[in-house]
């Protein structure tokens, strides 16, 4: 990896989101972004979420959620990776998502940095991917995984 | 087999790459080789002159315009939201199989590559890039448009043979509508009848609609759905036609489109499409319709019957010629409804004249249709797929003196379709004229021929009009054709900037016979 900032670290993992609604661990997870200096404003970077989200729902079939916005509150290429035992709405057909990728893409950036991006878009139509990420045990060898994978 | 492929979705940074990595897992499972060109942030490498040559199908899985869409056109076309790619890929991979083997094979004079799979599957022309975005919309809205036509029309037709010609009348009170109040009678013929006219009715009342709303969709996506439906039934309401339709799909989608260039507050960006889109351009298209489009065709109307009302001492071919070329303008719009209008009043007078004006517009009004149909038959690929399908159903459309059949090949390519069926029409009602053919129902088509005077004289009127207008339209769909092939358009060679030349009939022919295939045809 060339850029600067890694995509993915172990403290924007939580592998045991709280219970609540799509607005709640979306922003739950956005709040690891804040904290790790990816995404300046919370409040911004939620409307820009909420906005995409409005165009159609991003839950996928298989358990997947993909909240994800281009937005300039965000500073680097990131990825916020939550498991919910009890599921979230992400208006998928098949019901609720356990698996929630929360993709933060800088408004500005260029074709280099949304690379790592597209490599992670097309992981999570892998069935592999999305098991392993099940498994995973802790934050610190999910990220890695992820961090490895996207960089292959 | 060979897929290209473009994925794109409105951020561009995840979707657009599930779809593509969907795709190209699904197409490899199936044993096809593809490519996939995603329009993403990511940047896209644009798929290769080669690539798109030797390509036997495409797949759009798109929720944003696809860039370029022009290099497709010589294509099969499988089109579907991003997300149906990434839930159902292989379901797609066998759609585009599906489309190839049913796409038309490319005759040496380059045949229109056309599918039924899809509305964009229509075939799009290879000249300048703006004629063939309109065509491109046009056809959108023409192929939803068409199962509403056949559907309606063929239930109207079985109104008619079931509960008579009658059923329809008298104008401000119908008696299908009638019967449907009064309680359904399940051994009467009649009201059967009644019943598959009411619902042909409502059926054909979405027609404008449909077509305006289809086209908007199609220039600006979902937003201008609304405003596109709405222009269209008040284009219903003010008896504006399946022309006013087209009108109010162009203004929906195009201010749609202009909306969408505008730079909004953060605040208002989520509500855009769903909430402020819609109320702004519907407001503005409705406003369009009813006072800018709708009052002077009130007035156009009104001018043209007073008109034909003093014409009373005219020459009756040259009457017949006259009422013949409006009833075939604008199937059902308010030239159409001027001449028929006309001549049913005349029917209460009872006057001899007033018969053969009466068989006269009646004779005309089926040459539409049926000149389509018979065009759809002796020339089959100059059609698209849903053409060739509407033009089955033109047949009994035409015999029953339903117009609007031929509406679905009018707004498609009005301006050589629209001379040829009027001069067609013009032929037959000259004919009839000549003939001395008398009518005394207001409807009917050849259920009402044992009504008539000199009915031979009648039909022999209605097939020459039919021939004429067939050839016509045959002539210059052709000629249009030909023209284009005349273009090296060079698809293969330059995908990024399709079709940038003009035609021109002094350029030389196209070189090879795959660019010959790719010029495609404007029909």
């Amino acid at each position: 990896m060339t850029t600067s900032t890694a995509l993915i670290t172990a403290d924007l993992v939580d592998l045991d989101l709280p219970a609540g609604d799509r607005a709640a661990v979306v922003r739950s997870l956005a709040e690891r972004l804040v904290a790790a200096g990816r995404v300046t404003d919370l409040d911004r970077f939620l409307a820009d979420i909420e906005a995409r989200e409005a165009q159609m729902p991003t839950g996928l079939e298989g358990g997947i959620g993909i909240p994800h916005c281009r937005s300039e509150a965000v500073t680097a290429p990131t990825l916020g990776f939550g498991r919910s035992r009890a599921g979230v709405d992400f208006g998928a057909e098949d019901g609720p998502a356990d698996l929630v990728f929360l993709i933060a893409a800088p408004a500005g950036g260029g074709d280099a940095h949304m690379t790592v991006l597209a490599a992670l878009a097309r992981r999570l139509v892998r069935q592999s991917f999305k098991d392993t990420l099940r498994s995973a045990t802790d934050a610190a060898e999910a990220a890695d995984f992820i961090a490895k994978e996207v960089s292959a | 087999m060979k897929i290209v492929a473009v994925t794109a979705c409105p951020t561009g940074i995840a979707h657009t790459y599930m779809a593509a990595e969907a795709l190209e897992a699904a197409a490899e499972e199936a044993g096809h080789s593809i490519v996939v060109e995603t329009q993403g942030s990511a940047g896209s490498t644009p798929l290769t002159g080669t690539q798109l040559a030797e390509a036997d199908a495409a797949i759009f899985a798109a929720d944003v315009e696809v860039r370029d869409k022009e290099r497709f056109a010589h294509l099969p076309l499988v089109q579907v939201g991003v997300k149906k790619a990434i839930s159902g890929a292989p379901g797609l991979i066998s759609q585009a199989e599906e489309a190839a083997a049913n796409a038309p094979a490319p005759a040496t004079t380059g045949a229109p590559a056309g599918t039924a799979a899809t509305p964009a599957g229509a075939k799009a022309p290879a000249g300048p890039g703006a004629a063939s975005k309109v065509r491109a919309w046009l056809m959108t809205g023409v192929s939803f448009v068409i199962p509403f036509v056949a559907a309606g029309g063929l239930l109207i037709a079985l109104g008619f043979a079931l509960g008579g010609y009658q059923i329809n009348l008298p104008e401000d009170a119908p008696l299908y509508e009638s019967i449907l109040e009064g309680g359904f009678d399940v051994g009467s013929l009649t009201a059967w009848g009644a019943l598959a006219f009411g619902i042909g009715s409502a059926a054909f009342n979405f027609l404008v609609p449909v077509l305006s709303g289809y086209i908007a969709y199609a220039m600006a996506d979902r937003p201008a759905l609304v405003p596109g439906f709405v222009g269209g039934a008040i284009a219903v309401t003010t008896g504006a036609g399946f022309l006013g339709g087209l009108v109010s799909g162009f203004a929906a989608g195009g201010l749609v489109m202009w909306i969408k260039t505008w730079r909004v507050p953060r605040a208002l960006a989520g509500i855009m499409p769903v909430v402020v889109i819609p109320l702004l351009s519907t407001a503005v298209v409705g406003l369009l319709m009813f006072v800018v489009v709708g009052r002077p065709i009130a007035a156009a109307t009104d001018a043209l019957t007073s008109w034909l009302n003093g014409l009373s001492g005219t020459n009756a071919i040259l009457l017949g010629l006259l009422l013949g070329l409006m009833m075939c303008f604008d199937m059902g719009g308010p030239v159409n409804k001027a001449a028929y209008t006309f001549a049913v009043a005349g029917l209460t007078t009872a006057s001899p004249t007033a018969l053969t004006i009466m068989a006269a517009v009646m004779a005309a009004g089926m040459v539409p249709p049926l000149a389509m149909a018979l065009a759809t038959v002796v020339r089959r690929s100059l059609f698209t797929q849903a053409e060739r399908e509407n033009g089955r159903a033109a047949w009994l459309l035409g015999a029953s003196f339903i117009s609007e059949g031929a509406i679905p090949f009018a707004a498609a390519d009005p301006f050589r379709v629209i001379p040829s069926i009027m001069v067609g029409g013009a032929v037959t009602g000259a004919l009839s004229m000549a003939f001395g053919a008398t009518l005394r129902a207001p409807h009917g088509g050849v259920f009402v021929v044992p009504l008539m005077g000199n009915p031979l004289g009648f039909l022999v009127a209605v097939v020459a009009g039919t021939l004429v207008a067939c050839a016509l339209v045959l002539l210059l769909k052709t000629v249009a054709r030909r023209r284009d092939d005349g273009t090296p358009v060079a698809l293969g060679e330059a995908p990024a900037e399709a079709a940038p030349s003009t035609p021109s009939a002094s350029t030389p022919s196209a070189t090879s016979p795959s660019a010959t295939s790719h010029a495609g045809a404007t029909a």
